[in-house]
């Protein structure tokens, strides 16, 4: 097992100095100045400009530039921001509660509705539910997120009332952040309706980030399921005479679990990619907003220390699937 | 009143170029204690047969019979909850693959509990005692440990013991084997034909060995059924089956038996089963017999009686006139 979890983490390495390579490049590579940006309509004299050139050091060779960049990140440095002249480290930190609690529900979300309604698709594969569930998820995978926010703010904020449109919670509430986790928060604030309210607020939101996820995670479970079916253990099951939930549920279901954990956490790096949309248009206030931001007003280290760190976080996601694939099926342990 | 009674039992494919009938009115029995050997081809619909009594078949599968009786109940007339109560229990099955029919997840003393639990209401702790008797029951050695392991961590012949541990967990009336012995090499073949044998001496449960090798069923069965093409065409004791032989078939089967070989070249039957589309009209076997003329092409045979071994055939061979004359 320890060899196995250390060849994992072998992979683990070049995979993030590609990530530091390709965010470095690609803030870069985008047309803008980020001294002439900072400037705004005033602007500044070239002496100043030149100034703020050497200060950022953007005088210095590319190569060079990067080379400071790796040694920051290897020490823990992401740098500070342009724009708030605050760490990057902290600036995350401070946003990422926020879509961390919604890309959990989301993902709570697609996995309690998608996983079972996989399940059932398949045990009556062909049929009117199996039908229905298929067609339905691949209308939901192939929506466009915002239009499909858009419409559930107008029918349930809208037309309904329902639900609130923007924002994590109401105005009215006001308490400090003990983990930056409004639900967790807003219990501890013991403020009355605070929770219900924080709870409202995030209905909306994680149905629009979960619905993509869900789509897939319904359709691989399906799939899954349809292929372990045919299995000879399955036949093996049902010559004991064992009941059908026990066979569905645990002999083939423990099977089928491999691609579909794959397909989950595969899907982390859609959730976060989809936050960046939902959080804009419910505008909450999580690391999605604030990477779309720092692109517009080119604040390099902000872009540069953003994607790494979400990128690190999809890795770390998907190398806990690599070791959840061992605790699954003790096949692949071995190996 | 015999333990197993199938009567005039027929399975149907739905399969996209039309229904295809894979077994053909069979008519079995097994009492307690008995060895029945079912042989054939490929194709033959041994397997499905068996299957289609315990209910394993998919649902494209179309089974019909006049009686499936065993022991005393109805399976066709029964509800799958009701079925499931004996199939598992009185009613157990082994495959050919031991190792893709043990289910990787799991180890093997939980596939063996499982099913103890479930059937007789164990707890875990007399499901575990039992478990241990029955790994040494089949032959397992260092049965404790073994119960720990994964199927991936054993060998096939190992996996097919624990295979037949969990066939024999609920002291079933009747165990069928499909190819028990396929996939495993010839000198694990043995030892699991010997441990299946000695299991029916010691429980006096009836056991149905489905097989395509001459040599097991000479040295395993007491009677033995020859299906071709989806149909029984000859059933006798094992004895008079190898030494007169009735229908065609079988005293073709014998004749390509490799001991019995007198040329270089090994003899064949040539030809092969017919499928969905090449059906033929009379006997099924007539393309590929020697002795038929255009009566077999056109008219199928009926079984004949028990003294010609029920042969389907309009001439059947080792009659006593044929003897006689």
């Amino acid at each position: 097992m320890l060899r196995y979890v250390l060849s994992r983490f072998a992979t683990f390495l070049p995979t993030f100095i590609g990530v530091t390579l390709i965010s470095f490049a690609f803030i870069r590579v985008l047309p803008g100045d980020p001294i002439i940006v900072m400037a705004g309509e005033r602007g500044m004299t070239q002496e100043r400009y030149d100034e703020l050139v050497v200060q950022f050091g953007f005088d210095r060779p590319i190569l060079a530039q990067y080379w400071d960049y790796l040694t920051g990140v290897l020490q823990g440095d992401l740098g500070t921001s342009y724009v708030t002249k605050k760490p990057v480290w902290d600036e995350f930190f401070a946003l990422f509660p926020a879509t961390l609690e919604l890309s959990i529900c989301a993902m709570i979300f697609a996995v309690a509705l998608g996983l079972p309604a996989g399940v059932i698709a398949a045990m009556n594969r062909g049929k009117l539910f199996d039908r229905t569930l298929m067609s339905t998820a691949l209308v939901g995978y192939s929506m466009p997120i915002f239009w499909w926010a858009l419409l559930l703010i107008i029918v349930f904020s809208g037309n309904l009332g329902w639900t609130p449109v923007s924002g994590r919670i109401d105005l009215l509430y006001y308490f400090d952040d003990v983990t930056g986790f409004m639900l967790i928060d807003s219990l501890l604030s013991g403020q009355d309706g605070a929770f219900t309210s924080a709870v409202r607020h995030l209905i909306l939101p994680t149905i629009v980030l979960g619905t993509i996820p869900l789509a897939v995670i319904a359709r691989q479970t399906r799939s899954a399921m349809l292929e372990v079916l045919g299995e000879d253990y399955i036949r093996t099951a049902r010559a004991k005479g064992l009941p059908p939930g026990r066979i569905n549920g645990m002999h083939a279901l423990r099977n089928a679990l491999i691609p579909v954990i794959t397909v989950i956490g595969l899907s982390v790096g859609t959730l976060l990619a989809g936050a960046i949309l939902t959080e804009t248009i419910f505008s909450w206030p999580g690391i999605g907003k604030w990477m779309v931001d720092s692109i517009f007003r080119r604040d390099y280290p902000v872009v540069q220390g953003g994607l790494l760190l979400i990128a690190v976080m999809v890795m770390v996601v998907n190398l806990t699937v690599d070791l959840l694939y061992g605790l699954i099926n003790p096949k692949i342990r071995k190996r | 009143m015999s333990l197993l009674r199938l009567r005039n039992l027929s399975v149907e494919f739905a399969t996209t170029g039309g229904r295809f009938r894979a077994v053909d009115q069979v008519d079995l029995d097994v009492d307690k204690g008995d060895v029945l050997a079912i042989v054939g081809e490929s194709g033959s619909g041994k397997s499905v047969s068996m299957l289609a009594l315990m209910g394993l078949l998919p649902w494209t599968a179309k089974v019909t019979a006049d009686e499936m009786v065993f022991d005393g109940h109805d399976l066709s007339k029964m509800s799958a909850r009701a079925r499931r109560k004996i199939v598992g229990k009185d009613l157990a099955m082994i495959f050919q693959e031991p190792m893709s029919s043990l289910n990787p997840c799991f180890t093997v003393g939980f596939q063996i509990r499982e099913a103890l639990k479930i059937h007789l209401g164990m707890d875990r702790k007399a499901a575990q005692a039992r478990a241990l008797e029955l790994f040494e029951l089949v032959g397992i050695p260092d049965p404790e440990q073994r119960l720990k392991a994964f199927p991936h961590q054993m060998s096939g012949g190992m996996n097919q013991r624990v295979m037949i541990a969990m066939a024999i967990s609920c002291n079933p009336k009747l165990l069928i084997a499909d190819e028990p012995t396929t996939a495993l090499d010839v000198t694990i073949q043995a030892q699991i034909l010997d441990l299946l044998v000695r299991l029916r001496d010691e429980t006096g449960m009836g056991l149905v060995l489905i097989t395509h090798d001459m040599g097991v069923v000479a040295e395993t069965a007491q009677r033995v059924s020859v299906h071709y093409a989806g149909q029984k065409v000859e059933e006798q004791p094992v004895r008079p089956l190898f030494r007169s032989p009735h229908h065609p078939y079988t005293s073709a089967l014998l004749a390509a038996l490799p001991e019995r070989a007198t040329d270089r070249r090994l003899p064949t039957i040539p030809g092969v089963v017919p499928g969905q589309f090449d059906r033929p009209q009379g006997c099924l076997f007539s393309p590929r017999c020697p002795y038929a003329d255009d009566h077999c092409r056109k008219v199928p045979p009926a079984p004949r009686g028990p003294d010609l071994g029920l042969a389907r055939c309009h001439y059947p061979l080792n009659t006593d006139e044929r003897l006689a004359s």
